[in-house]
């Protein structure tokens, strides 16, 4: 089957039937049925090598299906932020020059409108990270670094933003911070979608929940999905979930029998 | 001692190594930045293989090994990408058997342009006012080309999966690169030769990353130095009597040296 470039049902950003992709013959994700719809916040959750930036792939539009069929809303502007450890860190540019990427050069020459510098002040000024517009994007703490390709994607005004671990590696306080973030530019009417090994630190505080092991074995509320039996289909392990708060914690319990502390 | 200004060899040969140096220093650092360096030292020896053919059919050197470079290093990025070789590897089955050909033709029928030795080290003597006009429509084209497309070569270097998916066409702009890099060999061979053309597209961009804070910067001060070290190391070449490719290369890496020494110090 091939990719048909034809509109998503009504009220829905992307959605992706029947969706297989290979690399070089081993599935990568198969079977994939989803839909992304406008303003929700969605965490993809799964082991290494579930297929979790695979589907950010198919969904950004930068790997085709091998079957099925990806529609996306004509004219969709789709934001991406990369996992941190793909970048040359070194690469010398500084963050108001990265963020400008995101801007297509409209003239033969390359220095900023004044609009376009205007913009970026702005988005920076917006994510807090005005005060290292002009450092090299290798002096940056994880956090502004995060914020830095946050700026760059929301430069191209998305609908539908996707995040691939945006939180990994970073320390409590500035997870947090990433976090208030994006659930404020959710409120503000995008959509996101992430990905993340975190289950208790984001996954059950997010709307959404899929949970990915090369397909998807169930996606829904947290309080649907975040079971014992979907855990285990999922990570290939046993899990237990506890109710804290109204919040549901997940416990790892055969990890501290294995190194014999519980 | 003669002034060696009164030859019009030697005042297109500065001429040369100058503009060379620029265009080799501005195509140097999208070379350096995506780790394709080895690329440059292979283009080059794939250039001698047209090089090499221009004797045979009779034609002109640069047209040659122009279609000669252009074509090794589109297969080089199609080998690359198509069957999951790596482009370390594609680069060097293609641009040494490409070589091995040319040093075979010369062997076998011999050079009508410029001698092996010249060839591979570079030479003074002989340039023609045609190659100043060469090197210096192959500069303004590649200086056109890096400021139309600025933004776009800035951002495939960067980040290509992002760039890909904010619609820019990588593909496009890697063909470009490659040919702008294809000609920037072609362009710079005769005066600092096959084996050494891979430093003069090293070394400057190199030097720039220690000193330039913005990107925006790099690629000025990267022609800067390579026009620099063209003109002192062409000059220097006439004076110790060496072939021009080796003094050019010899300061670069003396100002590498200096400058490295020097931004040590400043970064304790």
């Amino acid at each position: 089957m091939r990719t048909i470039p034809s509109s998503p049902t009504e009220g829905t950003l992307v959605e992706l039937s029947g969706v297989d992709h290979s690399y070089g013959g081993t599935p990568a994700v198969y079977g994939v049925d989803l839909t992304v719809t406008p303003e929700e916040l969605t965490a993809v959750v799964g082991p290494s090598g579930s297929g979790k930036t695979t589907l950010l792939r198919l969904l950004l539009g930068t790997l085709r299906p091998t079957r099925g069929v990806v529609r996306r809303r004509p004219g969709l502007a789709v934001g991406y932020v990369p996992q941190l450890e793909t970048i040359n860190w070194d690469f010398p540019v500084t963050v108001r020059e990265c963020v400008l990427m995101a801007r297509r050069q409209s003239r033969p020459w390359p220095w900023p409108t004044r609009a376009e510098r205007l913009e970026v002040a702005e988005v920076l000024e917006r994510l807090g990270i005005a005060s290292v517009a002009g450092r090299r994007v290798r002096e940056l703490s994880g956090g502004q670094q995060q914020r830095m390709f946050l700026a760059r994607a929301l430069l191209r005004r998305p609908a539908l933003l996707l995040l691939d671990e945006p939180t990994s590696g970073l320390d409590l306080a500035t997870r947090h911070d990433i976090l208030h973030l994006l659930g404020e530019l959710n409120r503000r009417g995008t959509a996101i979608l992430l990905t993340t090994h975190d289950l208790n630190g984001i996954a059950t505080h997010l709307p959404r929940v899929i949970c990915l092991a090369r397909t998807v074995v169930a996606h829904g509320p947290p309080e649907s999905v975040i079971r014992p039996d979907i855990l285990e289909r999922t990570f290939g392990a046993r899990l237990e979930v506890l109710e804290h708060l109204g919040l549901r914690v997940v416990v790892d319990r055969e990890a501290g029998r294995r190194v014999g502390v519980s | 001692m003669i002034d060696p200004f009164r030859f019009e060899f030697f005042v297109n040969g500065v001429l040369v190594a100058t503009l060379a140096g620029a265009l080799c220093g501005l195509t140097g650092v999208f070379i350096t930045l995506r780790g394709m360096s080895y690329l440059g030292h292979g283009l080059s020896h794939s250039v001698f293989g047209g090089f090499a053919a221009a004797s045979l059919v009779q034609v002109d050197y640069y047209l040659a090994a122009g279609v000669w470079g252009v074509a090794s290093a589109l297969v080089i990025n199609r080998v690359a990408r198509s069957r999951g070789i790596g482009s370390d590897a594609a680069i060097g089955v293609v641009t040494t058997a490409s070589f091995a050909l040319g040093v075979a033709l010369l062997t076998v029928f011999g050079s009508r342009g410029p001698s092996f030795d010249a060839a591979l080290f570079g030479s003074i003597v002989g340039v023609r006012t045609l190659d100043v006009v060469v090197v210096a429509g192959v500069l303004v084209l590649a200086v056109v080309a890096v400021l139309t497309r600025y933004r776009a070569l800035l951002f495939t270097t960067f980040d290509p999966e992002v760039a890909a998916a904010s619609g820019i066409a990588v593909g496009r702009v890697d063909v470009l690169l490659m040919c702008v890099l294809s000609l920037a060999i072609l362009a710079t061979l005769t005066i600092i030769g096959v084996t050494l053309v891979a430093a003069a597209l090293v070394v400057p961009a190199v030097v720039a990353r220690m000193l330039a804070r913005t990107f925006a910067l790099l690629l000025p001060v990267a022609a800067l130095v390579g026009a620099g070290t063209g003109f002192v190391g062409m000059n220097l070449s006439y004076h110790v009597d060496v072939p021009s490719g080796t003094t050019i290369v010899l300061v670069g890496a003396v100002v590498f040296a200096v400058v490295y020494a020097g931004t040590a110090r400043y970064h304790h």
